[in-house]
């Protein structure tokens, strides 16, 4: 019996190695697949849902574990690309290493992290939603006009000319070529923000089953009673602020090394905006659905604005409504229609699910258990 | 009387004001260590805003309370759950979608350390401390007596359980006081019977307890001694045979003069 088990287990355990081995294998060749087959544009877009991918499970942090409604979440990002972006390019011939350059800018939006954390302490919910929405509003704003009287961010023409993420003399914004294959700066930049987002969600899972992990999910739940329970909500909401800052950081420096261009406009209200619905939509809480609503929300728009031309030229003969405007139309269609089957998301945590599912047997249950207390 | 050293719990002359209401005024109370001390009162008497003075959630407007030897005025709730007084709300302030054994775990926060760095390094001090605070945390829900699933989410737990939970988190960080808001409330003659053995099983433990209670009866059968409340005025102290004669708490509760009430 034992020995059964034991071999069980160990099947088990090798099966986990051999999927992860083959979701490896995947992700390396991915570019090249899909520039066989659906064309040379796609690794970019690859290359962006994994920006959003950082953007989205460190916002996770934040609103996820800790509850805390951040509306201006995109300021980090832009304090991170900026940092890059200031020394690394000839703005004020700066051209620090991109190994010193990146953890400065994770380091200055966890800096900000805690600026918009500390005043906004005692608010909840939608107050807290307004601040944060206003705080992201400050930074852009900031950024477009810290062109005069002294030009730091060169206002509304951004930053030009950023250096390419260098190690050493190689170079990511150029092609080289290792055995024959040609690899062009976006597959690179791929396997970086690869690498980049696995580290990203390796320390998000550790911090999601921890003893930080756990305050913060007290303090989403009730705070007043994680406060009673001895838990400082005070340093605690600031760490999410701040760690959800940093990958926020990490993911902006690697945008302007990435785009060698950064303006104000890349940061809008629209952006935070969307790196929350990649969380709602996903599945709050969970890093797997996160994920999924991040690739989604970035393929998706993609997908319609490729596809809905040539399905109308197909369906009628001419194409009747603009791709452009009907690919908003359809994605907003699209998420109405997730909230309304899915509310816990699409990929919903354990828990939320849990909650979704038991609550007519707890409901049963507990009516049962009244109508046992009264026959006493 | 009592020694200074056996004095868990001092206030004196403490005040509580919202607006022109003095919810609070000149209560002074000790509970000594090892008793279970009951609070009892009408409704709005102030049994709860005094709970919340001494568990950090109001700040006081008058005199002054020491807890184990310390002076604590203008504390935030956690430094006072750290010094040892825990607590169980009114109505249930469970974490209501995490499960019973996260409940629990939550409340070891105040007797772990790992902070970050070893939530990511995952070291084997960081290990070996997630270990004890689950086995810990599984010991605390067996001892108040919850054989569900361990994973089952609190707010699917039946409602004497959830009470039950709510002790058992706060028995979790290891407290000298256990404060405790109306446990009694909406459960059935069962129930309290067997919460009374529960809390009987704590104080043989070596923890002090503080209980508000509606039930008389459980009050008078449980406590050592107990406090009457009455529009934020102690009016009466003692064991609880002579509470319970005592003519203003017999006015307060039952209304009238206490000549008539006495008779």
């Amino acid at each position: 019996m034992r020995n059964v088990l034991n071999h069980l287990l160990r099947h088990e355990r090798r099966n986990a190695w051999a999927a992860f081995l083959l979701a490896g294998i995947v992700l390396l060749v991915l570019p090249f697949a899909t520039d066989a087959l659906l064309g040379r544009g796609w690794v970019r877009i690859m290359d962006f849902a994994l920006l959003y991918m950082m953007l989205a499970l460190g916002l996770n942090i934040v609103v996820g574990y800790a509850g805390l409604l951040d509306l201006g979440y995109v300021a980090f990002f832009a304090v991170g690309a900026y940092t890059y972006a200031l020394f690394g390019s000839p703005q004020f011939g700066l051209h620090w290493p991109f190994w010193a350059v990146l953890p400065m800018g994770a380091l200055f939006a966890c800096i900000f992290g805690v600026l918009l954390g500390a005043p906004t302490l005692r608010l909840r919910g939608d107050y807290l939603a307004i601040v944060t929405l206003g705080f992201g509003e400050i930074i852009r704003i900031f950024l477009n006009n810290l062109n005069a009287p002294v030009n730091i961010t060169n206002g509304p023409q951004g930053i030009s000319q950023i250096d390419p993420v260098r190690f050493g003399s190689f170079s990511l914004g150029s092609s080289h070529s290792l055995a024959g294959i040609v690899f062009s700066p976006v597959h690179l930049y791929y396997y970086l923000f690869l690498l980049f987002t696995l580290l990203v969600i390796f320390v998000s899972m550790r911090l999601e089953k921890s003893r930080i992990g756990r305050a913060w999910m007290a303090i989403r739940e009730d705070e007043v009673a994680a406060e009673a329970m001895g838990i400082n909500t005070r340093n605690i909401k600031l760490l999410a602020f701040a760690m959800g800052a940093s990958f926020g950081g990490i993911s902006g420096g690697l945008f302007a090394g990435f785009q060698g261009f950064v303006s104000p406009e890349s940061f809008s209200l629209m952006e935070s905006i969307m790196i929350l619905c990649m969380v709602v939509l996903g599945g709050m809480g969970n890093i797997g659905g996160v994920i999924l609503g991040s690739v989604l929300l970035v393929l998706l728009p993609e997908a319609l604005r490729n596809g809905a031309g040539p399905v109308q030229q197909a369906l009628f003969g001419k194409v009747v409504v603009d791709p452009e405007a009907l690919r908003m139309l359809l994605f907003g269609v699209a998420l109405i229609a997730v909230m309304v089957l899915r509310p816990a998301g699409l990929w919903p945590s354990a828990q939320r699910r849990r909650e979704l599912v038991v609550d007519d047997a707890a409901i049963a249950e507990q009516e049962q258990e009244t109508v046992y207390d009264a026959a006493k | 009387m009592t020694q200074q050293n056996s004095v868990l719990l001092d206030l004196s002359g403490v005040g509580k004001h919202f607006g022109g209401l003095a919810a609070l005024s000149e209560v002074s109370l000790h509970i000594r260590r090892g008793e279970i001390y009951g609070l009892i009162g009408p409704n709005g008497a102030g049994k709860t805003t005094l709970f919340n003075v001494i568990t950090g959630l109001y700040q006081l407007d008058a005199g002054n309370f020491t807890f184990d030897g310390a002076r604590y005025v203008r504390c935030k709730p956690h430094v006072l759950a750290e010094a040892g007084i825990a607590r169980t709300f009114q109505n249930i302030r469970l974490f209501a979608n995490m499960t019973a054994l996260e409940n629990v775990m939550v409340g070891r926060h105040v007797c772990s350390s790992s902070g970050i760095w070893g939530a990511l390094l995952r070291n084997a001090a960081a290990r070996a401390e997630e270990h004890a605070i689950a086995e810990r945390a599984r010991e605390l829900l067996s001892y108040v007596g919850i054989d569900r699933p361990h994973q089952t989410l609190a707010k699917h737990l039946s409602y004497g359980e959830q009470r039950r939970l709510e002790i058992a988190r706060a028995l979790a960080t290891d407290p000298k006081l256990l404060a405790l808001d109306e446990p009694a409330a909406g459960m059935n003659a069962t129930e309290t019977a067997s919460l009374k053995e529960l809390l009987q099983t704590i104080r043989g433990s070596g923890i002090t307890v503080l209980l508000i209670e509606h039930d008389v009866k459980l009050v008078l059968g449980l406590c050592d001694r107990v406090a009457v409340l009455d529009y934020g005025k102690k009016i009466a102290e003692g064991v609880p045979e002579e509470v319970r004669r005592n003519p203003a708490v017999i006015v307060a509760y039952l209304g009238g003069d206490a000549g008539e009430a006495a008779a």
